[in-house]
């Protein structure tokens, strides 16, 4: 479905991603882990057109991506909830939700788009009129992923769910990620700090150490490779 | 007295308020502050001028004509000034800006003689209502009635609509809205425009009542500045309630301090509200 080629990207001429490959089956839930500052959000910055690749291709469902500005790719069926969820807090949760659906023109389909996203996360319901700025992290980080789903992606990308919030509520988002993932069919990838949690859920991941991939298998695989135990896991 | 005062600056003040909600618009969404804004506004003066002149178009018949020029206007100045500055270091857009007053004005000056204009006869003119004491001027009333009811249609249009939410939404954050699908390209193009419909209706209906010459939106722009700045930038209703702040301001201190300090008293005021509240009375 998604296929990353060669990429090599970064800021101001500056390379901070080397020579990259991966690809995605459609379905899959993949994660792409390493540490502060590896590259992560770069590469989902670049698969969703806010950044453009110096060398490499992107190909999505057959057509070459990596020179569509991004409202383009969001057309295409890629959705992308980026590092610090950005949700915009002036405006209310409800409109979060149907800016969320900006590319879609038939009112009935966003009306159940958006009682899917209520049942899905019952809390939202609840805020519907409230300021985005004024609910906590992990609320804000529902309602980032919500609005993502309100665009009918056929490829999620999230970046970082995990930041900032309690473990408790780590394992909640997980869940609704894995949940959207089985029950709904829809494909997934998700770059994390947090290895363990994000390889466990994970059908296949890929390890990113400054730019480079280094490693790649089943999260099982991974899991219990020496490397990620050693630099990660610290075992 | 005193009230005929007040009444006179309120209404001037809606008229301020209009140029000024054009104004933070854009800054609101892009952190621009286009000089040129004071000069759109002239340029639609001259427009309602010469339909006048030319075709014997009553202002407000001319008022779609004009507000589509300048609307157009805005368009061009975003896809052939702005957009080329929007990414560069805050000191570029604001020389662009600048630059291009200037030129619109000697533009201007070029075409149709630095010569003070009038434009004759509207179905308005010369018409006005008493009031107990007070005597209403009937194009002064039409000029604060049809700034105020535009500035309602734009903060309603900005609230309300799809296209005024993605506004909003890309003033919050343009990688954000596109990762929405939000076009914002064409977002500042469209928010170019309704800046330019502010200052084309304003200027239309302060034509039958002012001059009409190259340095006409001049103080209108300083003043919108001021007025932006009062209000909290990007705040359409602070706009709002401080361009009437100041229309008050400079009636009142023309009539008591003499008219060569009308002006002086509204950035006296300016001065001393950015001392004690830097993000404007109606900022955060
Ligand atoms: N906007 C930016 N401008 C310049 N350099 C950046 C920018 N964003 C990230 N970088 C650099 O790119 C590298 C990768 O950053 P990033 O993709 O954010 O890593 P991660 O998401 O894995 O923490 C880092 O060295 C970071 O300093
Ligand atoms: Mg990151």
């Amino acid at each position: 479905m998604l296929r990353v080629d060669r990429l090599t990207v970064g800021y101001d001429s500056v390379p901070v991603i080397f020579d990259v490959s991966f690809s995605i089956q459609e379905g899959e839930l993949v994660s792409i882990v390493g540490s502060n500052g590896a590259g992560k959000s770069t590469i989902l910055r670049t698969i969703s057109g806010l950044l453009k690749p110096f060398s490499g291709t992107i190909e999505f469902m057959g057509h070459r991506i990596d020179k569509l500005p991004a409202h383009q790719i969001v057309k295409l069926g890629i959705a992308h909830v980026p590092e610090g969820r950005h949700v915009l807090g002036k405006m209310s949760v409800k409109d979060n939700l149907l800016m969320g659906a900006y590319t879609i023109n038939d009112k009935i389909e966003i009306q159940r788009l958006l009682d899917e996203m209520y049942e899905l996360f019952p809390r939202l319901k609840e805020r519907e009129n409230q300021k985005a700025e004024t609910m906590s992290g992990g609320e804000q980080q529902m309602l980032a992923i919500a609005r993502a789903l309100m665009s009918k992606p056929k490829l999620l990308l999230v970046d970082e769910m995990s930041l900032g919030l309690m473990p408790l509520m780590v394992d909640k988002v997980l869940e609704v990620l894995k949940e959207v993932n089985k029950k709904k069919g829809l494909t997934i990838l998700m770059v994390e700090q947090k290895v363990q949690e994000a390889l466990e859920i994970a059908d296949r991941g890929y390890i990113l150490q400054t730019g480079k991939i280094v490693a790649h298998g089943t999260g099982r695989e991974l899991l219990e490779s020496d490397l990620v135990k050693k630099a990660y896991l610290g075992m | 007295m005193f009230l005929q005062v007040i009444l006179t600056g309120a209404l001037i003040g809606s008229v301020y308020s209009l140029v000024a909600v054009g104004l933070t618009l854009v800054w609101g969404l892009m952190d621009i502050i286009n000089f040129a804004h004071g000069d759109m506004m002239m340029i639609s003066m001259y427009t309602v001028f010469w339909l006048y002149t030319l075709l014997k178009f009553d202002p407000f018949v001319s008022l779609p004509i004009s507000a589509g020029i300048t609307a157009l206007l805005g368009v061009l100045i975003y896809k052939f000034v702005i957009k080329r500055v929007v990414n560069a270091p805050g000191l570029m857009a604001l020389l662009a800006t600048f630059g291009l007053s200037l030129f619109i004005r000697n533009f201007a000056q070029f075409l149709w003689s630095p010569n003070y204009r009038f434009v004759g006869e509207s179905i308005l003119s010369g018409k006005r209502i008493f009031l107990a004491d007070l005597i209403i001027g009937l194009p002064q009333l039409a000029a604060a009635l049809g700034s105020i009811v535009m500035t309602f249609l734009i903060a309603l249009f900005i609230k309300k609509t799809k296209t005024g939410k993605a506004i909003q939404a890309t003033a919050q954050g343009r990688d954000i809205a596109e990762l929405m699908g939000v076009n914002t390209e064409k977002i500042y193009a469209i928010t170019f425009a309704l800046s330019g419909i502010c200052v084309g209706v304003a200027g239309t209906l302060l034509s039958g009542i002012f001059p009409v010459y190259p340095e006409a939106g001049a103080m209108y722009g300083l003043l919108a500045f001021v007025i932006v700045a009062l209000g909290g930038f990007g705040n359409i209703w602070g706009a709002f309630y401080a361009g009437i702040l100041i229309g008050l301001t400079e009636a009142l201190g023309g009539f008591y301090l003499g008219t060569q300090f009308k002006y002086a008293l509204a950035f006296l005021i300016y001065l001393l509200v950015l001392q004690f509240r830097p993000k404007g009375l109606f900022g955060w």
